[in-house]
């Protein structure tokens, strides 16, 4: 429930944030000697997905900057009041930065940074800072890597259908779904990409049963948009492909997983507490991607074949160079209607409101 | 069960035996259901309240134990029978599984034989009617039950390290996502028969594996949620048809609940 609202994130969200931020720089600070920087996170730390990532991406901060800063993180924090005590705890123990890393945390950091004005504070996935000029917006361009899962996905199906195992037909998820059926089609006109929602972001379980009922309709390359490594276990058992969420996942299915994508703050992290130490932070709204480093895929498989390898290589290139972009028209709807004409490129604000599926996705 | 998911878990990775993973998982969870007897037997505090402070415990603890177990894989029971005998689809219906499964059918099997037929089944059956009956014939009614819940912990940590050995064979935090709550509901559907508990079980089974089958077969005819919904629909609807039918005789042992103190 909670981390529905984490991801709505996007949804609604940035589409106005991206609107209403023309921040005004910030007024003008000295640098630190060292920062103290502070994660909030939504989930447990063991989580190997979302929260792993963010938590990960801590650890190498601490790797990157050494004595220079002093991280401390606060786990399984539930969105809401709950959050805003947490919030306020960490302001007041003398952190300079604080990350709040789920979308349910927006409101509460934007309370917490009014009464803070000294405290610098970075939210994930949020679309509004309340006109805090100490808070700052930033997520990433997931889809840009779910183009590659679906240039993989096509060249090695024999059915030409892949299962996705599908959390909430949110506009984040819908732009993944959109972004991989699209990369396949490119690759194989008649590629479908079949949809199996499982109304949940974890729940091991139950994206296992879901991805068995995928392979047993004749899917026989399993893709996620939930955080656990269940379907990729499932996928291993039948000898199908899949592909890692969130972080590499490869441990679990050494034989099924053929990359994943890997969610990489630690750039944006670094760079931030960097810009803190050296007086020069301002309130930003970002929505990086590969090109900035913040999308990563993990390392192919060895088993994946060298013509695979390298289209998919190709397009991790060419999105890193800007030629390449999945939304890209001509695209067609599910009804076969061309929603986006040749040649034109659907804009960050509407990926960003998403609510239709291009053509071959069934759902 | 998330305390028998993890302890079998890191029992099995350790010494790559899944079949140890399964005891131990066994043995923590009735030791953890232990300090719940202890609590709710010995210093009669009240059953519920308990019952969920020990889900909270049992949650917490089992991220605490399973913290170095993240991220890693763990060796699997094998298939048992051979290999021929699942070629087929339908064969595989029905040789296919893994142990633990064929473990829980004969188990089912052993505590209705028991229950109904075995003396000691029907004096824990008589203590879980009126205990004071029983207490006055001289059983020994504390003893009774806390072995009866030892049991019932066993069962839960056998449940939890299918979960984390066969279903997926990974720890993560909360890995059973609250399915073990069904097994109170169950128990209640069942109206506490072990037959209808067998039924009940492959019933919700095939509810909840009939809303992902529905939608991977592209059948959209309902939203997703629809058919999330299902199962509880359901529940709701078998349990109102047997206390409509049985007149509101839901078959609880009369003494569900309640606290026991020996008096002379």
């Amino acid at each position: 429930m909670f981390e529905l609202s984490r991801r709505k994130l996007l949804a609604a969200g940035a589409a106005i944030g991206f609107a209403a931020t023309s921040v005004a720089p910030a007024f003008a600070q000295d640098g630190k000697e060292t920062v103290k920087a502070a994660f909030v996170y939504v989930g447990p730390v063991g989580d190997f997905g979302w929260t792993y990532a963010h938590d990960q991406a801590r650890l190498c901060l601490e790797k990157n900057l050494g004595d220079k800063v002093e991280t401390s993180y606060v786990e399984n924090v539930a969105e809401g009041p709950d959050a805003e005590r947490v919030i306020r705890q960490l302001a007041q123990d003398g952190n300079d930065i604080v990350f709040t890393t789920s979308f349910g945390f927006m409101n509460p950091t934007i309370k917490v940074a009014k009464q803070f004005p000294d405290v610098k504070f970075e939210h994930a996935t949020g679309y509004t800072t309340g006109g805090n000029e100490n808070m700052g917006l930033y997520n990433s361009k997931f889809y840009q890597g779910r183009a590659v899962l679906g240039t993989i996905a096509a060249k090695m199906s024999k059915s030409g259908k892949a299962g996705y195992v599908a959390s909430f037909p949110i506009p984040e998820v819908v732009m993944g779904i959109n972004a991989f059926q699209l990369a396949a089609q490119k690759i194989n006109p008649d590629f479908k990409t079949q949809v199996v929602w499982v109304n949940s972001w974890y729940d091991p379980a139950k994206e296992a049963d879901a991805t068995r009922a995928l392979l047993s309709q004749g899917a026989d390359v399993i893709t996620q948009h939930t955080d656990s490594p269940a379907p990729l276990q499932a996928a291993e058992e039948a000898g199908a492909i899949a592909f890692g969420q969130a972080w590499n996942m490869e441990s679990f299915a050494p034989n099924a997983h053929m990359t994943a994508i890997v969610d990489q703050w630690c750039p944006y992290y670094t760079g931030r507490v960097q810009a803190l130490l050296d007086g020069t932070w301002e309130a930003d709204n970002v929505w990086l991607g590969m090109k900035e480093g913040e999308v990563e895929m993990a390392p192919f498989n060895a088993k994946m074949p060298e013509d695979v390898k390298a289209a998919a290589q190709k397009i991790v290139d060419d999105t890193k160079a800007g030629t390449y972009e999945v939304f890209t028209g001509p695209i067609k709807d599910q009804s076969g209607e061309v929603k986006v004409p040749e040649g034109e490129v659907v804009p960050e604000g509407d990926l960003l409101k998403m609510d239709w599926y291009v053509e071959g996705v069934q759902s | 069960m998330l305390i028998g998911a993890v302890t079998g878990f890191a029992v099995a990775t350790t010494t790559g035996l899944p079949v140890l993973g399964a005891l131990g998982a066994m043995a923590a969870a009735a030791l953890a259901a232990s300090i719940f007897a202890f609590l709710v037997l010995t210093l009669m505090a009240n059953q519920v309240a308990t019952g969920l402070a020990l889900t909270i415990f049992g949650t917490g603890v089992s991220a605490l134990i399973g913290a170095p177990f993240v991220g890693i894989t763990t060796p699997t029971f094998g298939p048992i029978f051979p290999e021929a005998l699942t070629s087929s689809p339908l064969l595989r219906l029905v040789f296919g599984h893994s142990p633990v499964v064929y473990l829980g059918l004969i188990l089912t099997l052993a505590v209705a034989w028991f229950l109904a037929r075995s003396r000691a089944g029907l004096i824990l059956r008589a203590v879980g009617e009126s205990d004071t009956a029983a207490h006055a014939i001289g059983y020994p009614v504390l003893t009774v039950r806390y072995l009866a819940i030892l049991f019932g912990g066993a069962m839960a940590g056998l449940a939890g390290s299918y979960y984390s050995l066969v279903l997926t064979p990974m720890w993560a935090e909360r890995l059973t996502a609250g399915r073990g709550w069904i097994a109170i509901a169950l128990v209640v559907f069942a109206s506490w028969k072990p037959g209808r508990m067998l039924a009940g079980a492959y019933l919700f089974g095939l509810v909840i594996t009939m809303e992902l089958q529905a939608k991977a077969a592209g059948f959209n005819m309902f939203a997703p949620e629809v058919l999330a919904a299902l199962p509880y629909v359901a529940t709701i609807a078998v349990l109102a048809i047997i206390s409509a039918a049985k007149r509101g005789g839901a078959n609880a042992p009369a003494c569900l609940g309640k606290s026991f103190r020996a008096t002379a």
